[in-house]
């Protein structure tokens, strides 16, 4: 631990043992890290520099407003002033800065996906930089599993959790995979997608199309979700009906509609010497030729009408020949459209979601139906973060560092009596983020925080599609699919009894605790001798944090009544894996 | 055979929880647990929803309409009361228990906001979650059912939706209708080891709960509550279903048909469970069948797979809650997320469609033998007043003794209609 830490060692001996005369002196671990550990910037300067009783604290709205993680993009004022803007205008007060254990354990399953490794923490808490924030997101973000965790949110996006019928989640994944370790600019990624043409494993970006494919519907399925997902619009009602609440047209749903119907999927079968049948081999997506101009839809009264294809009502021709004299790829000329301009949809689109994955909630909700009808908390600023993020030449990294260097991203989720009423969007208030929003951990950043708590990882035994394989074997268990034309699908993993049932006696949490050899529990208990040790090892592995006093008495209570010290650990290490500290983003 | 998961009897397990209490404080955990009666209860009210994901044609099933050219290819024949299709001869022959709501008119028309609408009675809103009808019922009902150790509302294979602003203790529990529950079973662990995690568990979250951030960290530590019940309850034999003998299975599922014989027929055995699950107290259970998204080759599905599966399911709840004079207080409602088109489309099938449309409720003292409203010759609009989902579920809150003047509050402190303010339909309550 930090030399700062132990500064403060002889008063918290002496507050632990008045309230605690159970804990033996050789018990003392150092009290509540959430309190006691280095505050950022101003707090630590004030502790530094010794235990000068003249120097004045400075007021926490001072130390709040001198912050900064390091990063000296001046975009970050912009977002800063215009999130300050809310809580003056709602007369609300922001809440204290987070903690440094709050704040790298938040950051490390933001954008890694998993918990952060106890000498991570350790070696944070340690650290004196005043620029360590900014660092430790530039150093996520050239992590591996940066890749991953991204990979996955998009793969769940695009083809949903439960992979559909002849489609390959291996190829959508090295798509995703790929663009991700490059950076690519989201623009390109998006016109890949859309534009897709190919071999669902050559091209791996076939699979989102194909996915919207499981029933002959014309390219309904693939033209809700595309605007859906890539757009942030909600158009799917106005396939049968002028949509009551927004300014789409059910003829612009199937004007938009127009540039899906040449999709056509191939299903190619290869003979089995094993079951001496033709079975399954790989799925292509192909353009069809001669597609008519027009689209006919059916209106509410019964008459039939034409549309023809437009992009917000500017005319494509889509019957022109490419190069090779073939039709045109309609779905290309789409998504140059879409992609075009210095304020386009699918830049808000993205900006948006990437805001509600790091706050919990984006500037509309729902995240994915953005427009007039459904006014935005930040409408400058979600204007304002487009048009960067466009100049940045759609770089998600960059976009990413704007929105976990901001000031908000670095309060605590402790909400204050105020702000705790006035901004609570779970109970339909706008959201201010004047404190961080509770999130609760996917099934998939569960099951990676448990294999680093565990050290699953630093085995090194499997390739990363033998662990890929495995989780997703293992998330089934959790995927509920509806099997309707739009392939919904919901899950058990929500906080609900089954969710609970696997935490409490499912085979991960039991292999988790398991002491085998090279297991963590095992590598503590033999590498550190005393229990305070242990026992505030486990704290850090599980919630980057120490024990408080009240803990630490449980535990050394714990410790006293077993004769098998090791069933002692196990059970509290199964208690603070299965505890709401642990599960929730906070 | 009152035995827990690991293999102890209940009553001795108890006793070893209570004796490792002595030396750990603070069981907060384990206070619930209380010797219970173990008697089965009848006549108590509850309500059984069989929901039919992807929205099933009602014009082929309950409304049908020959000489139209939006008729297809069934023929009506005669139920209590009214006509039905051809290919549900079982359930006509208990439709004196059951009745028909002909002019639902529900606006939505997209699965997600269909099954939203469906279930609670609002449409969606951005500023609330608003509660499945299910979580109503089980923060109505289950709360009061202190006996009852197994969750308050169950969804077999069903599309429950969220529990909303009544919290996560009121979700539904989904299982399959297998009645399998996974990691239910503490695999043999002694009492004084669970009883330790418990208790270590509730200082690191009580810790958490005072810690100002929002209801979620309370709910988390209901949530476990609930499941460490139902981890040690002996109610858990009502999921299991393999328990009743053959001919009871049979009368659920079917014994043949074109699909191979129909001992797989899952709604069936859905039902089956739900029967066991509402004997043993549980007010509201949800029992899903998919499939009814029939945008191709709607007629050859209905003929072949969906009617002759969904007949037996119907007919063998229905008659068994009647031999077990339990239909006067088990409401059944049957609905999706709409209905489907009149027109027939060029794959001959049918498409979304909410304009005009039915639901089938019965049991639970409501007026059975009966179809309620009208659409029109072509069934393309309702030709008697429309009727909207709330008022379907005032329907089963009336005959489940739920004052339809009962008024939630969001967490916002909102007032929230039960049934958004539905009211019961009068033909039914009579």
């Amino acid at each position: 631990m930090s030399d700062l830490k132990w500064t403060s060692l002889r008063s918290v001996r002496l507050v632990a043992a008045s309230i605690a005369m159970a804990v033996s002196a050789s018990f003392v671990v150092s009290a509540d890290d959430e309190t006691k550990e280095s505050k950022p910037a101003a707090k630590a300067e004030a502790k530094t520099d010794g235990d000068s009783k003249t120097e004045t604290k400075p007021s926490s709205k001072k130390r709040r407003e001198d912050f900064t993680t390091g990063s000296s993009d001046v975009l970050l004022t912009f977002i800063n002033e215009q999130i300050r803007q809310g809580w003056t205008d709602n007369e609300v007060e922001p809440s204290e800065l987070a903690s440094d254990g709050e704040w790298i354990r938040r950051v490390y399953l933001d954008i890694v996906g998993h918990v952060p490794p106890v000498e991570d923490v350790d070696k944070f808490l340690a650290d004196k930089d005043k620029a360590k924030r900014s660092k430790v997101i530039d150093k996520l973000l050239d992590d591996p599993a940066y890749v991953r965790h991204w990979t996955t949110v998009w793969t769940n996006l695009t083809i949903g959790q439960q992979t559909p019928m002849r489609v390959s989640r291996k190829g959508m994944q090295k798509f995703f995979r790929e663009a991700f370790t490059k950076n690519r600019p989201w623009n390109e990624i998006v016109i890949d997608i859309v534009s897709a043409e190919g071999h669902f494993e050559e091209n791996g970006a076939v699979n989102y199309l194909l996915a919207q494919m499981q029933m002959p519907d014309d390219g309904v399925q693939a033209t809700a979700k595309t605007t859906r997902l890539f757009m942030g619009m909600q158009v799917q009602c106005t396939q049968c009906h002028n949509h009551p609440f927004n300014d789409w047209q059910q003829r612009q749903f199937w004007e938009f509609n127009t540039f899906f119907r040449q999709l056509r999927k191939e299903e190619h079968q290869k003979y089995d010497m094993k079951t001496g049948r033709n079975e399954f081999s790989y799925a292509e997506l192909k353009r069809r030729e001669g597609v008519e101009q027009f689209v006919l839809y059916e209106k509410r009264n019964g008459t039939q009408e034409a549309a023809e294809s437009k992009y917000f009502g500017q005319p494509v021709d889509v019957m022109k020949k490419d190069d090779t004299g073939y039709d045109i790829n309609r779905r290309a000329e789409l998504a140059k459209m879409m992609t075009e301009g210095e304020k386009p949809m699918v830049a808000m689109a993205m900006v948006n979601r990437m805001w509600s994955q790091f706050f919990g909630y984006g500037f509309t909700k729902p995240v994915d139906d953005i427009g007039p009808h459904n006014p935005s908390s930040h409408p400058e600023l979600m204007d304002r973060l487009t048009v960067e993020f466009v100049k940045s030449r759609y770089d998600v990294k960059q976009l990413i560092r704007w929105i976990c260097n901001s000031e908000a991203y670095n309060l605590t989720s402790q909400a204050t009596k105020v702000n705790e009423e006035k901004d609570n969007p779970s109970s339909g208030t706008t959201s201010l983020f004047s404190h961080v929003y509770l999130k609760s951990m996917s099934a998939e950043q569960l099951y990676d925080s448990l294999i680093v708590a565990t050290n699953a990882h630093k085995s090194g035994r499997s390739s990363w599609e033998q662990t890929e394989q495995k989780r997703q074997q293992w998330m089934q268990q959790f995927v509920i699919a509806f099997g309707t034309d739009e392939g919904d699908e919901s899950t058990t993993f929500n906080g609900s009894i089954p969710q609970a049932l696997m935490m409490m006696n499912g085979e991960l949490v039991k292999d988790a605790i398991s002491a085998q050899k090279g297991s963590y529990l095992n590598t503590i208990l033999s590498e550190a001798p005393q229990d305070k040790d242990r026992v505030r090892k486990l704290y850090l592995a599980a919630l980057s944090r120490s024990p408080n006093n009240k803990e630490i008495q449980a535990a050394q209570a714990m410790l006293k009544s077993n004769s098998d010290k090791l069933a002692a650990y196990q059970d509290m290490f199964w208690a603070l894996l299965n505890s709401n500290e642990f599960i929730f983003i906070h | 055979m009152n035995l827990t998961p690991s293999g102890m009897s209940r009553r001795h397990f108890m006793r070893h929880m209570a004796a490792s209490a002595a030396t750990i404080p603070a069981i907060e955990f384990m206070n619930h647990l209380h010797a219970h009666a173990d008697t089965v209860r009848k006549n108590q009210k509850a309500c059984i929803l069989m929901w039919m994901g992807g929205g099933p044609p009602t014009i082929d099933i309950w409304d049908l309409k020959p000489g139209s050219k939006n008729g297809g290819e069934f023929k009506p024949i005669k139920a209590a009361g009214t006509q039905i299709s051809e290919h549900m001869p079982k359930t006509a022959s208990v439709f004196d228990k059951l009745a028909v709501v002909r002019s639902m008119s529900t606006r939505e028309a997209d699965h997600g906001r269909g099954r939203y609408f469906m279930h609670t009675g609002y449409v969606p809103n951005p500023t609330v979650v608003h509660p499945t009808f299910g979580s109503v019922v089980s923060h109505e009902l289950g709360s009061k059912r202190k006996e009852l150790e197994i969750p308050s509302f169950v969804s077999i294979n069903g599309d429950p939706g969220s529990p909303g602003f009544l919290g996560m203790s009121n979700a539904a529990f989904v299982v399959d209708a297998n009645g399998r529950i996974r990691n239910a079973d503490t695999d043999g662990m002694d009492s004084r080891r669970l009883n330790q995690r418990l208790s270590m568990l509730g200082v690191i979250e009580e810790n958490f709960i005072g810690s100002k951030r929002g209801d979620a960290p309370q709910a988390h530590k209901d949530v476990y509550k609930k499941a460490i019940d139902l981890m040690t309850s002996k109610q858990m034999e009502a999921f299991k279903v393999e328990k009743e003998d053959q001919k009871m299975i049979e009368k659920y599922c079917g014994t043949g048909g074109p699909m191979g014989g129909m001992a797989r027929n899952d709604f069936g055995r859905g039902l089956l469970m739900a029967r066991r699950l509402v004997e043993a107290g549980v007010p509201f259970v949800e029992v899903g069948m998919g499939g009814w998204d029939l945008h191709a080759n709607v007629f050859n599905t209905l003929k072949d797979r969906n009617l002759p599966t969904m007949d037996a399911a119907i007919h063998g709840l229905v008659s068994d809650l009647t031999d077990r004079g339990m239909i006067k207080d088990v409401v059944v409602v049957w609905m999706g997320e709409f209905g489907r088109t009149p027109r027939i489309n060029q794959d001959v099938g049918r498409d979304h469609w909410a304009a005009s449309w039915s639901v089938m409720i019965g049991g639970g003292g409501l007026k059975g033998g009966q179809a309620v409203g009208a659409t029109d010759e072509d069934g393309l609009t309702c030709a008697t007043k429309p009727y909207l989902p709330g008022d379907i579920w005032a329907t089963a809150c009336h005959a489940l003794g739920i004052p339809t003047t009962t008024v939630h509050t969001s967490k916002r402190g909102r007032p929230m209609k039960i049934a958004n303010g539905g009211t019961p339909i009068p033909e039914l309550i009579g």
